[in-house]
């Protein structure tokens, strides 16, 4: 007998669903957990795809809500001292707060990157982003992907952490800083 | 007077939010005067951009790999259940 349709899910969509939850949840075993779970989800629910969709849309679309299900999770959790996200927030805090003199001028010069990004491949520059997001604090990376790359609205997106839209306002300040610094850094060190 | 660090949070700020009229003054003010708030601005709307083409539905650029071991165990697992699902239908 020849493999199972789910078994082929496995095969053909394993590695970018991998891909895909790995960028948002930034730890292995979690990802991978992750694409089992979405695979089991998709698996009940296989009656209910169409097949005018692209299955990896809708196998990514399955994963997304349960990413989502995750960062409500994350960003619910009450902040205990000493945690780790708290630890992050302070570095980052200190790394923001190096862009700018005690005057609150930039305190380097800024780089044009005008037309720049034909001056590198797609791939380059995907992973540089991730690489870049990687560097940010959990709670900074949540928002930064669910704005820019979900595109969600700000009112979504709050309602959705239970965050007030100052602290949204902040963390991207806090998240765009820090994404441009590590980006300067390494497009044009 | 708005310092570069208040500028660069109204201008990501304006990403998110409405600015007020008396904000996009006194962003305007600043941006006449300073080049590198300027280039900031410029930066960041590159990066959306950017972002925005390269995202496309959510389709990634990159693959990692998933590892073989976690493929072992999730062909398992979807098999186990695929059985379930058969016996508890028939």
């Amino acid at each position: 007998m020849s493999i199972s349709e789910p078994e082929r899910w496995l095969e053909e969509h394993g590695s970018a669903l991998y891909s895909f939850a790995f960028l948002h949840v930034r730890d292995e075993h979690r990802a991978e957990d992750l694409v089992q779970e979405t695979l089991l989800a998709a698996l009940k629910a296989r009656e209910r795809f169409q097949g005018n969709a692209s299955l990896r849309t809708w196998l990514t679309g399955i994963l997304k809500h349960k990413i989502m299900d995750e960062f409500r999770r994350q960003s619910r959790e009450a902040p205990t001292p000493d945690s780790p996200e708290d630890a992050w927030d302070a570095a980052e805090a200190r790394r923001v707060a190096e862009n700018f003199t005690d005057s609150g001028r930039w305190s380097q010069p800024l780089t044009n990157w005008g037309d720049s990004e034909q001056d590198f491949s797609r791939d380059q520059f995907w992973s540089l982003i991730e690489q870049c997001l990687a560097a940010l604090s959990p709670r900074a990376a949540r928002l930064f992907v669910l704005r820019e790359l979900w595109e969600m609205e700000t009112e979504e997106v709050c309602k959705e952490l239970a965050i007030t839209p100052t602290n949204l306002w902040t963390t991207l300040h806090r998240a765009r800083l820090g994404m441009r610094q590590c980006l300067e850094k390494n497009l044009y060190a | 007077m708005l310092t570069c660090k208040d500028a660069s949070r109204l201008i990501s700020e304006g990403q998110d939010r409405k600015l007020s009229q008396r904000e996009k003054i006194g962003l305007r003010f600043h941006l006449w005067m300073c080049a590198s708030c300027r280039l900031f601005e410029k930066q960041m709307g590159h990066l959306r951009h950017a972002l925005h083409r390269g995202w496309s539905g959510g389709d990634l650029p990159t693959d990692k790999p998933l590892p073989k071991e976690a493929q072992e165990r999730i062909r398992n697992v979807l098999k186990e259940h695929s059985n379930d699902g058969s016996n508890s239908s028939t």
